[in-house]
């Protein structure tokens, strides 16, 4: 993973340490086992992970709805883990929102605002200005159970924004919004932090989510970060085999190492062939190892050269933009290769054929474990 | 309207009014034993309650049937034997104010008792709540009266509570707690006290309590939490169990009876005693009725008030 640009910008939130145990004796749950992360000023940061990976928990301690078992929390330097929610200038954007039912619009927004004891002026004035930013101006005086999903969403958004927080948290924001409003969502959150300059964690299980809107992301699972990378990082050089397998459709082969020449080593691959595969940062790869290499990376041809992998074309599979060939390799695994349909592209490939797969340069990663 | 074209929709009218009709009538029958038990039970009483404040008493009790103002008159004068001047009744006033005085104090008191324990209830896991609840109701199935007799056991010179603050040196004499209106407050407010807590953790259950933390998430202290999320959320319950306190404490006859002796009567023992001692019918009547009245009346300003309050809040 990518370390750089880390000195350029001042460090946000920084997470040391910290777990998280839940109840005691048999019953303890370890949510959180000794989380390292440090997230940027002004990034947009998110934390991606199965459901019961820990990532929301994180998100309620740097909230302060829960505290550590273990580890500090720091904000522009300050431990705020022993702090109440309210003295955190941190907000959070709830799943469900969490909107007053019982005041409108406008009070929901101000109401930040109004417990911080700032004068009515600079509140109402607050309000409109927020109202739109997320373009609700025509709804201010509505409650909040008569307005549509999507607007609550930007009601969620504005409220927690008005404050002008320090670090902006969403726990999965849009998972209860239909598929077209949450594209538009997306977009709208991306212009939201270019236009308020506030950090965003970001809580999803959605890979796509992820990829599409973060600046950095961390992979979760059992109460760890696997991996934390820009969207790129993890798609192209995942780490380990879960995070491979957790985002996008991956491709999995047995190999053994036959040289390590700085951050790449030359793999011979039991399908035969030999690759060169990079290596992620702190793996010492030898003996066998695995490595991932994704279904785009590779390509078909008819007539395979030294180092591709020879198989038979098991299944075409036809996905309009891109169509997806699954082939049987020699050696025993299955392979997929995904390629996008050109205009006039011609169609000779038949199911049954003989075929070769030839492995992308820098398309091969060798794994962790 | 042309009279030919309207021929066959007129028909489906009229098939349409039939139908309901038959609806109507369907629901009137299957009314009709509630509306049997309501007619004889309540409203009828009620109408036998108000034509006695209207008549005589008669000498041994009873009533004579002959109209009079008389009973009404009661209720707030006196006329003083001798020269015949008109007063107001003061052992009547003292009795209202009392009665109206304790019957506030016990709904605060039991709001202020009541709301931590339902909150309490609230956040307990599932499985703890139903034993919580369950502990509550426990007090119901003892008769009242023995529960009153129990409280006068706590409070009474001899009772526990002077028993143990003299045995620890903290006074030396006992404390006259039984025959005071503090005496009724605390036995109204122990039996009272599970109709706050029940109406108050139906409304709590219901709460979201991401609401309360996005509260906090706002900025909003513990307090300004309770006052402008928790409280305005509740409040059916906080109506709905002032009420079901308000309502029953403001007519108690036994817990006065016992706790306060005869010296501090509320409005139930004063009705009482005009219907047996006192040999006034009417003047029972219409204390019933005054009381009636009173209830009704409290109501409405407190319903209207706390429904204001909150309409407020989204104007």
């Amino acid at each position: 993973m990518s370390r750089a640009g880390s000195g350029e910008r001042r460090s946000a939130i920084e997470v040391l340490g910290v777990s998280k145990v839940f109840g005691n004796g048999d019953d303890a749950v370890r949510a959180l086992d000794n989380v390292d992360v440090t997230i940027r000023e002004n990034e947009f940061f998110t934390l991606l992970g199965p459901s019961g990976c820990g990532k929301t928990t994180l998100l309620r301690l740097i909230a302060g709805f829960d505290f550590p078992t273990e580890g500090e929390i720091r904000l522009y330097g300050e431990d705020i883990a022993p702090l109440p929610p309210f003295k955190r200038p941190v907000n959070t954007v709830f799943q469900n929102y969490a909107l007053f039912p019982h005041m409108t619009v406008a009070q929901n927004i101000g109401f930040g605002l109004e417990m911080l004891g700032k004068p009515r002026p600079e509140i109402a004035q607050r309000v409109t200005e927020m109202l739109k930013l997320v373009r609700m101006e025509e709804l201010r005086n509505r409650r909040t159970s008569q307005i549509s999903g999507g607007q609550q969403q930007r009601v969620a958004l504005a409220r927690a924004l008005a404050p002008r927080p320090k670090v902006l948290l969403l726990d999965e924001p849009l998972s209860a919004l239909d598929f077209k409003l949450r594209k538009d969502m997306q977009i709208e959150l991306k212009r939201l932090q270019h236009e308020t300059g506030i950090t965003f964690i970001f809580v999803t299980h959605d890979q796509e989510e992820a990829l599409t809107m973060s600046d950095r992301i961390a992979v979760m699972s059992k109460g760890r970060i696997l991996q934390i990378g820009s969207p790129r990082d993890i798609y192209d050089r995942p780490a380990e085999r879960f995070v491979a397998n957790f985002i996008g459709d991956t491709n999995f082969l047995e190999g053994t190492v036959t040289a390590v020449n700085g951050s790449k080593a030359r793999i011979a691959l039991a399908a035969g062939g030999e690759v060169e595969a990079g290596i992620s940062e702190g793996v010492k790869p030898q003996g066998n190892v695995t490595i991932v290499v994704r279904p785009e990376h590779a390509a078909i041809v008819m007539a395979p050269g030294q180092d591709a992998l020879r198989g038979t074309l098991e299944n075409i599979v036809y996905f309009g933009t891109d169509t997806h060939f699954h082939v049987k390799l020699a050696s025993g695994p299955h392979f997929i290769i995904r390629q996008q349909n050109r205009h006039g592209a011609r169609e000779e490939l038949k199911v049954g054929m003989p075929v070769g797969v030839e492995i992308g340069e820098h398309a091969a990663q060798v794994l962790k474990d | 309207m042309p009279v030919a074209a309207s021929s066959s929709l007129s028909r489906a009218a009229l098939v349409a009014a039939e139908a309901d009709r038959r609806e109507i009538r369907g629901r009137w029958l299957l009314a009709s034993p509630a509306l049997l038990i309501i007619l004889f039970a309540a409203i009828g009483p009620l109408f036998i309650v108000l034509l006695f404040s209207f008549l005589t008493p008669a000498d041994y009790g009873g009533i004579v049937w002959k109209p009079s103002g008389h009973a009404w008159f009661q209720v707030l004068f006196q006329k003083d034997i001798f020269d015949d001047t008109t007063t107001f009744a003061d052992a009547h006033l003292s009795i209202l104010w009392r009665s109206v005085k304790l019957s506030l104090l016990t709904t605060i008191m039991a709001l202020a008792f009541g709301f931590p324990t339902a909150y309490f209830i609230a956040t307990r896991p599932e499985k703890m709540r139903d034993i919580w609840l369950f502990l509550i109701t426990i007090p119901f199935w003892t008769n009242l009266l023995i529960r009153t007799f129990a409280v006068q056991e706590v409070i009474r010179n001899e009772g526990i509570i002077n028993t143990v603050l003299i045995k620890l040196g903290l006074i030396s004499s006992p404390i006259q707690i039984m025959f005071t209106d503090v005496a009724i407050m605390l036995g109204m407010l122990y039996v009272y006290l599970p109709l706050m807590v029940l109406p108050l953790y139906a409304s709590m259950e219901k709460l979201d309590f991401r609401l309360v933390e996005a509260g906090y998430d706002l900025y909003a202290n513990r307090f300004q939490v309770l006052r402008r999320v928790i409280v305005p959320l509740v409040k059916p319950g906080i109506i709905a169990g002032s009420i079901l306190v308000f309502i029953p404490s403001l007519g108690a006859y036994v817990t006065p009876r016992v706790l306060g002796g005869g010296k501090n009567m509320m409005l139930g023992n004063l009705i009482e005693l005009q219907f047996g001692q006192g040999r006034n019918w009417p003047l029972g009547a219409a204390l019933s009725i005054t009381l009636m009245a009173i209830v009704m009346v409290a109501l409405m300003v407190y319903v209207r008030y706390a429904a204001g309050s909150s309409e407020n809040r989204h104007g």
